[in-house]
């Protein structure tokens, strides 16, 4: 008998080790790939705020979690295909500029899971993550117009496109409701990607919308947004962050940020995925889910007057429950 | 030549040791940039589908450094013929197929070589620097892609920067066959076209009377003028043709793969060129193996980045700089004064005549 327990322990051993090997979480982790936009994970904003989500699902759910910037176009899709054939379980691509990619490489990699921010692609393994920023963007024009000394606020986008077209519009209509004499002057920083990385040209553009008289500026331009920052401290005047909290770069001068939580929608694909509860399909979140909204924390609650807050709260429900319509650049560009 | 294989090795060396420093595997690294290359016809198709447009852009370049110049405006000549091969496509999209992508690559080229004939004229009219004139058409080329993209052929239905497609006769697909060994990437019948004209150029440079004509006016125009040849023609049709053959990426970008044009398409393929025909030493054929490199780096980029935990995207950019200046040094360093200095050679009565 003894020696047959003598003879077990040397085949228990590598045994152990084997399985050991097997099922340590590095070999067996749930495998997330995240493809970010141009801007990168440093912009602050957007893609900051989708790294966040993958961060804190890599902190609290323990996947393996892998990030990459494209380098150029065609370079997109191979990060997908490469993250794909590399058996990555979910592979999140951020930005509409990834929507065909991300429809190509799901058709050829069926088993394989994807999720898209900003773009809608129809497949059984694509979720593709909507936002519904005309709202949120409503809310800050209000604010905008409440803040505001004179009848003039400022919007400085990224990319001439209709996305950061619904951004303006949404702020344009919460203006407007404040006050109807309320005018928009805005500016675009470019028609091609690299709008989305440009401060220097989104500063000159903000001195010379504070210059005009505006006194808020809402920005919605990725890692350009710190070029608005810069000029609101320079001017001694208003900025609005966008997507991430953007209110701690300059406190006293972002008078709020627009949310958008990419950060929950990222987070809870991961969670839903690894959990095996993964739903294709599109998915949208506003101001009723949380999923849109605005930033009030210790760096600008001194810029709010408990009035302003009253004012935009009683407009966020109104939107919620339906009594406000806030106007949609997608919609009206269909009619 | 095994000056320049020898500048690889110490570049690559380089490299890898400066990987060891961030803390991966040199070896592994490097078998990754390998895997990248060369792991499925997919991955070799996508660094062939980067090499074919290098190959046009490093012909351009070497063939104005033949001819004493230094053409900067590569990015901008094929920015103009992908922006003329792409408005042909989209704005006469019923042209049937075999003469639809003869009529856009026609087009192309000749934009691409306007753009180039503009700086080699100024240069030999008014003695403009090419390199201030190629730089500042490069904008302008950039500018005017955006105006016509945007404002004339824009995709209605994309919120992507980028034109309508083109007509289903200008696609390169119906006669590729380059593509069915490569299935997914974009590779494409242009790999052909850019090995055949580098050939060409070769022939035509060392082979024929006016690439000498034009080589002797690169190397010395006093001399090239006295021996009755027009350097000032030369260096004008020097920068033509260089803009020509940047010109071709628009073969390879909007007929062989995407059918569109996107703004940003290119990788700073026409400043890559550069690097790529200082390796080559603006030789036509060396150019394919540097674009190949150069090709296989910007594919493994991506890869690395995937693969690895602390090399990124940029990392690839530091191995090119790496390698040009480890080529360059070693096909600049003037080895006589070493073997002079050293005892062991001066023994033997080598003189420095017998090493040139």
């Amino acid at each position: 008998m003894s020696l047959l327990a003598k003879s077990t322990t040397h085949i228990w051993i590598p045994l152990f080790i084997s399985a050991g090997v097997l099922f340590s979480p590095s070999l067996y982790a749930f495998k997330v790939g995240l493809v970010l936009d141009k801007g990168g994970k440093d912009d602050k904003s957007f893609n900051s705020a989708a790294y966040q989500g993958a961060t804190k699902a890599q902190k609290e759910l323990g996947i393996e979690f892998k990030y990459v910037e494209a380098m150029d176009s065609n370079a997109i899709e191979n990060l997908h295909r490469s993250f794909a054939r590399k058996d990555f379980d979910l592979i999140i691509g951020i930005g509409f500029a990834q929507a065909e990619a991300v429809r190509k490489i799901a058709k050829q990699f069926p088993d394989k899971k994807f999720a898209i921010v900003d773009g809608e692609v129809k497949a059984t393994n694509v979720r593709s993550l909507l936002f519904e920023e005309h709202e949120g963007s409503f809310l800050v024009g209000a604010l905008a117009a409440l803040k505001t000394h004179g009848n003039k606020v400022g919007f400085i986008g990224g990319m001439d496109i209709p996305l950061i077209r619904r951004f303006e519009m949404g702020y344009k209509a919460g203006a407007e409701k404040i006050n109807p004499k309320e005018k928009l002057i805005s500016n675009f920083i470019g028609v091609t990607g690299d709008a989305w990385n440009n401060p220097a040209k989104a500063k000159e553009l903000a001195l010379a919308q504070y210059n005009a008289g505006v006194d808020v500026i809402f920005v919605a331009a990725g890692a350009s947004g710190s070029g608005v920052f810069d000029a609101a401290e320079e001017k001694k005047k208003f900025a609005i962050g966008v997507d991430s909290n953007q209110n701690w770069i300059k406190p006293g001068f972002i008078l709020t940020s627009m949310l958008k939580r990419v950060d929950i929608a990222v987070y809870d694909t991961i969670k839903e995925s690894k959990e095996n509860h993964f739903r294709s399909g599109v998915f949208r979140f506003g101001l009723k889910d949380e999923g849109i909204d605005y930033a009030v924390d210790q760096y600008n609650e001194k810029l709010i007057t408990p009035e302003m807050k009253n004012k935009v709260e009683a407009l966020k429900s109104q939107i919620i429950k339906g009594q406000i319509q806030v106007p949609d650049y997608y919609k009206r560009s269909k009619k | 030549m095994i000056r320049s294989l020898i500048g690889l090795f110490v570049g690559l060396a380089i490299s890898l040791s400066i990987v060891a420093f961030a803390g991966e595997n040199p070896f592994s690294v490097f078998m990754i940039l390998i895997r990248s290359a060369f792991g499925s016809p997919y991955d070799l198709g996508l660094a062939l589908f980067y090499t074919t447009s290098l190959i046009f852009t490093g012909l351009s370049v070497s063939l104005a450094f033949q001819a004493g110049l230094f053409n900067i405006g590569a990015e901008g000549q094929l920015t103009v013929a992908a922006l003329a091969a792409a408005a042909t496509g989209v704005l006469l999209p019923e042209v049937p197929s075999p003469w639809a992508p003869l009529l856009a690559t026609t087009l192309g080229i000749s934009a691409g070589a306007l753009w180039g004939f503009i700086p080699g004229w100024l240069k030999s009219r008014r003695g403009s620097h090419e390199v201030i004139v190629t730089m500042m058409m490069n904008f302008i080329a950039a500018a005017l892609a955006s105006y016509v993209v945007l404002d004339l052929i824009k995709n209605p239905e994309s919120q992507n920067p980028e034109s309508k497609i083109l007509g289903p006769g200008y696609l390169l697909k119906d006669y590729d066959f380059v593509q069915k060994f490569f299935v997914d990437s974009p590779a494409n019948l242009s790999l052909i076209l850019a090995l055949a004209l580098s050939v060409l150029i070769y022939f035509f440079l060392y082979k024929t009377i006016w690439g000498y004509e034009l080589r002797a006016s690169g190397q010395n125009e006093v001399a090239s003028e006295m021996a009755g040849i027009s350097s000032k023609r030369w260096k004008t049709l020097a920068m033509t043709i260089a803009g020509a053959l940047a010109g071709f990426v628009c073969v390879n970008e909007i007929l062989g793969s995407s059918g569109r044009y996107k703004i940003g398409f290119s990788p700073e393929y026409g400043f890559v060129g550069i690097a790529v025909a200082l390796l080559a030493r603006s030789h036509p054929l060396g150019v394919i193996a540097s674009a190949f490199l150069f090709g296989a780096l910007q594919k493994g980029a991506s890869d690395l980045d995937i693969e690895t935990a602390t090399i990124t995207k940029d990392f690839a950019r530091i191995i090119q700089a790496i390698l040009i200046f480890s080529v360059a040094g070693a096909t600049l360093i003037d080895f006589s004064w070493i073997r002079q200095k050293c005892f062991f050679w001066k023994k033997k009565g080598v003189t420095d005549a017998n090493f040139e």
